[in-house]
């Protein structure tokens, strides 16, 4: 029972940086419409300049978090005047292909620069132990910024002034021109923020496990499971579905093997799809 | 007719606006437009050519078709029968994902489960119970139809980006659980035994044999996309692509004809699916499931243009050709992925009609040989 439980709490600590990950997408979709698909890169572009970092400068992924931000807040910003501007509102298979297209350009520009063998960052943290099972430092580390992140963007999105532009925007952005806010500029601005949430997540999951170039398509599903669940376009509800979904997975995995847990994840997928489109925290708001 | 084919035009050529209105708008002016021409020369000139395309046409796929299957053959040339093999397979995956994307505008992005589970259903067949190969890619083709219409009727509820997002789902639940679905030998797959081929003739003779299979589905798939494009039901599709709630008011009953368009469009590349995988003697869950070609199937038909029936034809085989020449080139082969990305965004960025929807603005008489 016991055993359960510390896998339910690793879960949820793991599901956190899902979330954050996942908020990087959600709040993109929840301003313009756009699902982008240079997520996964972008979550592996993150992990790539956290190992950089830690290996040129001696930071701490931890440490260079600021800078993994601001570096992928410039790429989102630029990704976004050179793909996306021109595809906003257009129908929804050109902004998915032009996202798409980015992502094989820079997975491919990835491919060439690292290879496709798998990296690590060493990081030791040490853990607390509770009777028999210990809580791996990395992981509450990881949490407790996916977290503080979190927080760190609803007091942006709800008390700055920027950020209440970035919510009018997001409700009717006919008329937030009207009110003189420069909305091409707002979405440029969230475009960035959606990629620089998925490069900071992308450099905390780093700090967990291995990765190489093209872990991003995995990291990007699961943060497609993660928006689902928390409601496509909902910030607050992302976090929570990566809860959600660490809670999952930790509960599956002493019981069945590892392999079983994708199959419950996408299944649960769908389904949630079907049935509640806006999200299973969907009904709470309502 | 006429309707039909003038919907997929304005599809092609004004699809670049917006969704919420202003594409709607701009196709009403678009009709307006080909209206006025039509009156200037009233029936006369429309009608004949029609009914000249009608003709033509489908004799035209037929003839590529046959053309495909026999230049490999007589030049013996198997290099060129591989590369051939792969357009064909290429092809018949995009044009039956363009009666999704480029009709219903529905956009699969998980096209590529129905082609991995038809060639588990017939490689299964083949080697559990030794029925020929033929036989089982009927088969399975015709299961995985059946199972598309009940999964079908549940996530086309969904639209947009949700039903993008549902069909990636499906596809990835698909493939972890044939992962790890012992029956079909779990993450290692599948293998055949060279007895496997011995019904054909020996593995030498099936190469061919399943090469010329594989030629046919692309020509059936061509014709059927044609078929469906011309007929009151592809009619259906479009004006569902064009606006769905417009059209149920119109009398189209939506969730029939969708559901029905994403079970038609898994028949072939499930069909397809057991032939390549018969042909390539093992199947394994990542290749039979590759999401990267589902997707690659979408920029086929974005390279050709969607919503046409050559669009897709010629969007493949050049995306195969272009995609073998990077393969093999070695100063690109580091940088295929770019090279291919950056295409696909010139594309939609520029040219969101594709080849045969730059050539119809140009000469708007080809419609009759590029439909």
């Amino acid at each position: 029972m016991i055993g359960v439980l510390a896998s339910v709490i690793d879960g949820v600590l793991v599901g956190a940086v899902y979330g954050l990950a996942a908020m990087g997408l959600t709040l993109i979709w929840g301003v313009m419409r756009v699902i982008n698909l240079t997520h996964g890169a972008m979550i592996v572009l993150g992990m790539f300049i956290a190992y950089y970092l830690s290996k040129m400068a001696g930071l701490s992924p931890y440490e260079g978090i600021p800078i993994v931000v601001v570096v992928a807040f410039a790429t989102g910003v630029g990704i976004y005047w050179i793909a996306v501007d021109r595809v906003i509102g257009r129908p929804i298979l050109m902004s998915l292909l032009a996202t798409f297209a980015c992502n094989m350009i820079l997975i491919g520009i990835g491919t060439a620069l690292w290879t496709t063998s798998p990296y690590n960052i060493p990081v030791s943290l040490p853990g607390i132990s509770w009777q028999g099972y210990t809580f791996t430092g990395t992981h509450m580390m990881a949490a407790a910024f996916a977290g503080l992140i979190a927080g760190l963007l609803y007091l942006f999105l709800n008390h700055a002034r920027y950020g209440k532009a970035i919510r009018a925007v997001a409700s009717n952005r006919e008329a937030a021109e009207l009110s003189g806010i420069p909305t091409k500029q707002v979405l440029a601005v969230t475009f960035g923020l959606g990629v620089a949430l998925a490069c900071a997540a992308g450099a905390l999951i780093a700090t967990l496990f291995p990765f190489t170039v093209l872990s991003g398509s995995n990291y990007q599903l699961k943060s497609f499971v993660v928006t689902v669940l928390g409601g496509l376009g909902n910030p607050a509800g992302a976090l929570l579905g990566g809860i959600a979904l660490g809670l999952v997975e930790g509960l599956a995995t002493p019981f069945m093997p590892v392999s079983w847990t994708p199959i419950i994840e996408f299944a649960l997928f769908v389904i949630v799809l079907v049935a509640f489109p806006r999200g299973i925290f969907a009904l709470s708001r309502a | 007719m006429t309707v039909s084919t003038e919907i997929g035009r304005t599809d092609l050529g004004e699809m670049s606006l917006d969704e919420k209105g202003l594409g709607e708008k701009s196709s009403g002016e678009k009709n307006s437009g080909e209206k006025n021409s039509g009156e200037k020369n009233p029936g006369r000139q429309r009608a004949p050519d029609i009914a000249a395309s009608r003709r033509v046409f489908p004799t035209l796929i037929f003839l590529f078709g046959v053309l495909f299957a026999v230049v490999p053959y007589w030049g013996d040339d198997v290099g060129l029968r591989e590369s051939f093999l792969l357009a064909a397979v290429y092809i018949t995956l995009a044009s039956n994902l363009n009666v999704m994307i480029g009709y219903t505008g529905y956009i699969n992005f998980g096209n590529i489960v129905f082609f991995g589970l038809g060639g588990y259903i017939c490689v299964d067949l083949v080697t559990r119970w030794h029925w020929s190969v033929v036989v089982a890619g009927l088969m399975a083709g015709a299961a995985v139809s059946l199972l598309a219409l009940v999964f079908g009727s549940a996530i086309l509820r969904l639209r947009g980006a949700f039903f993008a997002l549902a069909t990636i789902g499906v596809n990835e639940a698909v493939r972890q659980f044939v992962a790890n679905f012992e029956p079909w030998g779990g993450a290692t797959g599948i293998y055949l035994s060279f007895d496997a081929y011995e019904p054909l003739g020996g593995p030498m003779a099936a190469l061919w044999t399943v090469y010329f299979l594989l030629v046919g589905v692309m020509v059936l798939s061509l014709l059927l996309s044609y078929a469906i494009k011309t007929s009151k039901f592809g009619l259906g599709l479009l004006a569902i692509g064009q606006n769905e709630d417009a059209a149920g008011v119109l009398g189209v009953r939506t969730p029939r004809h969708k559901a029905l368009a994403y079970s038609v469009s898994a028949f072939f590349p499930a069909v397809a699916g057991g032939l390549f995988f018969f042909k390539s003697g093992i199947i394994e869950p990542n290749g039979a499931f590759d999401l990267t070609l589902s997707i690659e199937a979408i920029v086929m038909i974005m390279l050709g243009g969607y919503g046409t029936v050559t669009g897709p034809l010629l969007g493949a085989f050049l995306y195969e050709e272009l995609r073998g020449y990077l393969l093999t080139s070695p100063t690109v082969s580091q940088l295929q992925l770019v090279i291919a990305g950056a295409l696909l965004l010139a594309m939609v960025l520029f040219a969101p009609g594709g080849l045969v929807g730059f050539i119809h603005q140009r000469w708007p008489r080809s419609r009759i040989l590029l439909q």
